[in-house]
């Protein structure tokens, strides 16, 4: 370790872990000669909300599949402080198993079956799933199985949870209840979020810092000071920052649309949002 | 000649694809479904009985049930069918074991997939049944040709399904199940073993259609005890009766083992309605 010239900060291994929830530094990741992650670095304190954005192929889900410790990473490139738990795009629940039982499975390794279920049935009601305890996952609605999701990823009590663009198949409105759900959890329970997702407004909505990933680097990072009841789009420090965000992704900014809701903005179904050939050089 | 006619048309049956959620059936649709069928067994009756059908081609029917309680009735009928019973158990838990294991072994290790693949998917393509003059030279006429060509037979689809089932499960799911720090042993249980069930239920029906197939055969070209050989004795002598009740069992056999997969696929793939 003594050759990884630690910072200035006198800051020992302990106060790192009493500090960040994880420490992310310049990781490089390559899938045979691509490289994908060209020197990472990215600290996230614990109780933070950080939004990753970025376009597709950027390293973002990357990044997240390296934090979740679902691929190898090179050692000390990126350190963990407590359990990390992750909720995918896709609900990806075993359709063999009801809904406790799926949210029980997080917990197989820790107590004794009833101690489960009494687990998964407090984080169940958190998600108001109460009354779909036996239910089979392919009896739920999309809303409905995310929402098992995060409960299973909750029910192990993360100190970091990872959601992998959890709400990109939602529907709008079903969007708008997982977005306060989310913050309603994240308040609950003392953890750090690290969203990954492209759509600006969403990330504006929920996150404390917003990190645009550019060829697989960090290109910039913002910091939203705003309490989110008071995250209206045309606000000044929102305003300017959507802007900036866009423009770093290489999207033409729009003036932002005071009838569009905050939380959802139907950014992504734009067209010319995501067909995007002219990759920003930022 | 007559004996490949009855494996095509069994084998068809076999192969069926898995029967859809039954429609639900009206009273009276139950009853139009029987009235035809009697009706072929009442005119079946009519011709033996005014002589038109001779008893050495096709017994009555009355004739043949009653011979059915005689057979019961003296215990030959139950000591073949047990004998029979006990060849396709004994088939089927060895072919069963073997296509099992050795789909998991591929299915879950690629190394193993590359050993085992190749040469199974030669091998099925072998029509077993032709196996039978190679099985007598090595093994005689006793019970092991017998049981070894029911285990042949139940080993190929339980293979081909149970490698499938474990191929065909979506990679996600064992992803979450690694994102949640499930270790390889609950993987198998919770995702794997669950997930590849259906396909290998679908190959267990399979299987067992071919288990009593193979014991047909097997008993056909030599037996001296079982239901085969209380078939074959009766041909000796031209009593039809006889014969039609040991088909008759033989189908029943069927039906009911596969009843039973049934059953519990209900009840194991419930999650699936």
């Amino acid at each position: 370790m003594a050759f990884l010239k630690t910072s200035p900060t006198t800051a020992a291994p302990s106060a790192d872990a009493s500090t960040y929830v994880a420490r992310v530094r310049d990781h490089h990741r390559a899938f045979g000669r691509h490289q994908v992650l060209r020197g990472i670095d990215l600290d996230i304190r614990h109780g933070e909300f950080v939004a990753l954005l970025g376009r597709s192929g950027c390293g973002k889900s990357t990044l997240l599949r390296s934090l979740a410790r679902l691929d190898p990473t090179p050692p000390g490139e990126v350190e963990l402080h407590g359990r990390t738990a992750v909720a995918f795009q896709e609900p990806r629940l075993l359709p063999w198993r009801d809904v406790r039982e799926n949210v029980a499975l997080a917990l197989l390794n820790t107590p004794e079956k009833g101690v489960r279920h009494e687990r998964a049935e407090q984080t169940l009601a958190e998600v108001s799933l109460t009354e779909k305890l036996h239910a089979w996952p392919l009896q739920l609605s999309g809303g409905q199985a995310q929402r098992v999701s995060l409960a299973r990823a909750l029910v192990s009590n993360p100190r970091l949870l990872l959601l992998d663009e959890p709400f990109s198949a939602l529907d709008a409105l079903t969007r708008i209840e997982m977005h306060q759900l989310v913050i309603e959890l994240w308040r609950h329970h003392s953890m750090a979020v690290l969203i990954v997702t492209h759509d600006v407004d969403e990330a504006l909505a929920l996150a404390d810092r917003l990190v645009v990933l550019d060829e697989g680097r960090v290109a910039r990072t913002w910091e939203i000071t705003s309490p989110r009841s008071d995250r209206n789009p045309a606000k000044p420090e929102i305003a300017t920052a959507r802007a900036e965000i866009l423009s770093a992704l290489g999207v033409q900014p729009t003036p932002p649309n005071p009838n569009r809701d905050p939380i959802t903005g139907e950014l992504r179904n734009r067209p010319d949002d995501r067909s995007g050939n002219d990759r920003g050089a930022a | 000649m007559s004996l490949t006619l009855g494996a095509a048309q069994l084998a068809g049956r076999i192969d069926r694809p898995p029967p859809r959620p039954p429609r639900p059936r009206s009273r009276l649709n139950v009853f139009a479904r029987w009235v035809s069928p009697v009706a072929i067994v009442a005119i079946w009756q009519l011709l033996s009985s005014a002589g038109v059908i001779d008893p050495r081609t096709l017994a009555a029917p009355v004739d043949i049930a009653r011979r059915a309680l005689e057979l019961v009735e003296d215990g030959t009928l139950i000591e073949a069918t047990l004998t029979s019973l006990q060849r396709v158990a004994l088939g089927f838990v060895i072919g069963g074991a073997i296509g099992t294991t050795l789909a998991v072994v591929a299915g879950l290790w690629r190394v193993g997939e590359h050993a085992i693949d190749p040469p199974m998917q030669m091998l099925r393509t072998l029509p077993h049944f032709g196996l039978i003059p190679l099985f007598i030279i090595w093994f005689g006429i006793g019970e092991t040709p017998k049981i070894t060509l029911i285990a042949m037979g139940v080993c190929f689809p339980l293979y081909l399904n149970t490698f499938a089932g474990i191929r065909g499960i979506d990679r996600k799911m064992i992803e979450a199940a690694r994102s949640m720090n499930l270790t390889w042993g609950q993987r198998l249980r919770h995702v794997v073993i669950p997930g590849a069930l259906p396909q290998t239920l679908t190959g267990l029906r399979q299987s067992l259609g071919i288990a009593w197939l193979s014991l047909i055969v097997a008993e056909t070209v030599s037996a001296k005890s079982g239901l085969g050989y209380l078939i074959n004795d009766a041909r000796e002598f031209l009593e039809t009766d006889v014969i039609v009740v040991g088909l008759a069992v033989y189908a029943l056999l069927g039906l009911a083992t596969d009843g039973v997969v049934r059953a519990f696929e209900r009840r194991a793939l419930a999650w699936r309605s």
